[in-house]
């Protein structure tokens, strides 16, 4: 199985080739993607692209980190 | 896979004969029947692999050999090609739909279209529903397959259907400590369930190796507790209520289908019911659209040899093999009919109309809580006082939400149909746009 490095604000995470960001973000953290309106904590929820919960900002666009793969280098930027 | 041939249309624009949506087991067995055809094929998906959902790829995925032989066939197939990581964003023009990937957007244009969208789940709001731990039944399991970690966790498995079979299967595969599975549906309704399972060999076989010694009938999730994330889960089982101590929990009430699509290119959907709408086909999987074909779980759930078989049949139609098309129908009824004992035994109880309270979000893009909907008319309404199903999401969480809990009907598709770049939205207006070197 080959690993690969990436960066979740800034900071490196090392997971398996083939992993979603959606899994990167719960090897580097609790798995929170983005905060809600009110001030939520919001982790991936349907896991399959519809509940947007997830939404990243990943190489400067945003994307669902469930469907998204991880690529070596690639940097993920969760809202502050 | 090579690219697909334009044909008679406007210089640049590309184009193909046969559109199919959708790489799960309908789509990809809707262009392997229509292959043979040479017509020029495309599939698309909005997944960074084939499979669908049943078959999501991934590296703690266990595909069946028969899902990854199609995935080879499709791939010896020059005629078809497949590009993942796609989304339909909007129809700009009558035999068109603009695409978005990761790079960029493009019209393609299409003689044939296949529709097989699938089904999300059924994600029902419940005091806790939004904290980190919570995600869907389905859900788990694709996050599980695209490598989250679980290792050790306590994982309490709930809603209704044999979904939760599987997904507490492949929770305890990845290394989870599954604690408890609660199956809202009364007991007699799945003794009922299993016991038609007879008519159904291969199916039966699947519930023997799934069945689980934490399963309980009548039994559902109350209230899901934690400060910043999932600490606990209050459970109902037959009137007793116990709070269990857990990392994750998954819950899921059945599914319902995406018709998005369908219903922007003017689908006629099932009529109004219990069940959640679905785009209405006739016997050769035709919709009301001319040119138009459906299969798979957006035509109502009902199982993957269920799509595998509608999916065929659809090919055969836009290829033009009736007969190939008519051969298949007696295998359809087959899978129609285990369909009609899923819906059926595992029909939501009303108690899981309650479960949201006036306090609790209904609403996960914009928060808004169910007090904030109670005595509304209708979504219009609604969504003019609170912002309800405006947000990302588009209303596909909570507008399924609100058809169970207040009976509303659900919201008419938004374009583009999930957010898209600008860039990509201007095409929709351009008169043509080349198809891209290559694909994925």
């Amino acid at each position: 199985m080959t690993l690969l490095q990436l960066f979740i604000n800034v900071e490196p995470v090392v997971v398996r080739s083939g992993c979603t960001v959606a899994a990167a973000l719960r090897v580097a953290g609790d798995g929170t993607a983005r905060m809600s309106i009110s001030g939520q904590s919001r982790a991936p929820f349907c896991g399959m692209g519809v509940c947007q919960e997830c939404r990243v900002t990943i190489d400067g666009q945003q994307r669902l980190a469930c469907q998204t793969l991880c690529q070596d280098g690639m940097q993920v930027r969760l809202a502050p | 896979m090579t690219p697909s041939t334009p044909s008679n249309s406007a210089p640049g624009l590309a184009q193909c004969d046969l559109l199919v949506i959708g790489a799960g087991p309908a789509g990809m067995a809707a262009a392997l029947a229509a292959a043979p055809s040479g017509m020029a094929i495309v599939l698309v998906d909005d997944n960074p692999a084939p499979g669908g959902q049943i078959w999501r790829d991934g590296p703690d995925a266990h595909i069946p050999p028969a899902a990854r032989h199609m995935r080879e066939q499709l791939a010896r197939r020059a005629n078809v090609r497949l590009h993942l990581g796609t989304r339909v964003l909007s129809a700009p023009a009558p035999g068109q739909l603009l695409l978005e990937d990761a790079e960029r957007g493009w019209c393609l244009g299409w003689q044939k279209l296949i529709l097989c969208n699938g089904a999300r789940e059924l994600l029902l709001p419940f005091p806790g529903w939004t904290l980190p731990g919570v995600t869907g039944a389905g859900g788990l399991q694709a996050l599980i397959k695209g490598g989250m970690p679980v290792a050790d966790q306590r994982i309490v498995v709930a809603g209704t259907g044999p979904l939760l079979l599987a997904a507490a299967a492949s929770a305890r595969q990845a290394g989870a400590r599954v604690i408890h599975i609660a199956e809202q549906a009364p007991r007699r309704a799945v003794l009922g369930f299993a016991a038609q399972l007879l008519r159904w060999p291969a199916k039966l076989g699947q519930a023997l190796t799934l069945a689980d010694r934490h399963y309980r009938t009548a039994s559902h999730v109350q209230a899901a507790h934690g400060s910043k994330q999932l600490e606990s889960v209050t459970l109902r089982t037959r009137g007793r209520s116990e709070t269990l101590d857990c990392e994750r929990l998954a819950c899921g009430f059945g599914l319902v289908p995406n018709t998005q699509l369908g219903q922007l290119l003017g689908c006629a959907l099932t009529p109004a019911g219990t069940q959640a709408p679905a785009l209405l086909v006739d016997c050769w999987q035709a919709t009301s659209r001319p040119s138009v074909y459906a299969a798979g779980e957006c035509t109502g759930f009902g199982g993957s040899e269920r799509a595998l078989v509608q999916g065929a049949i659809a090919g055969h139609m836009a290829a033009g093999n009736n007969q190939a098309a008519q051969k298949l129908l007696p295998e359809r009824a087959r899978w129609d009919a285990f369909a009609r004992q899923l819906r059926q035994r595992f029909a939501l109880q009303p108690a899981i109309r309650q479960l949201a309270q006036p306090d609790t979000l209904v609403c996960r893009c914009e928060d808004v809580p169910l007090a904030a909907l109670q005595g509304r008319g209708g979504w219009t309404d609604a969504k003019l006082h609170s912002r309800c199903g405006m947000g990302a999401c588009q209303g596909r969480i909570c507008g399924a939400a609100a058809q169970v809990l207040l009976g509303w009907s659900p919201p008419a598709p938004k374009l583009p149909l999930s957010p898209a770049r600008i860039g990509t939205l201007a095409l929709s207006s351009a008169p043509s746009t080349p198809e891209p070197a290559h694909g994925n």
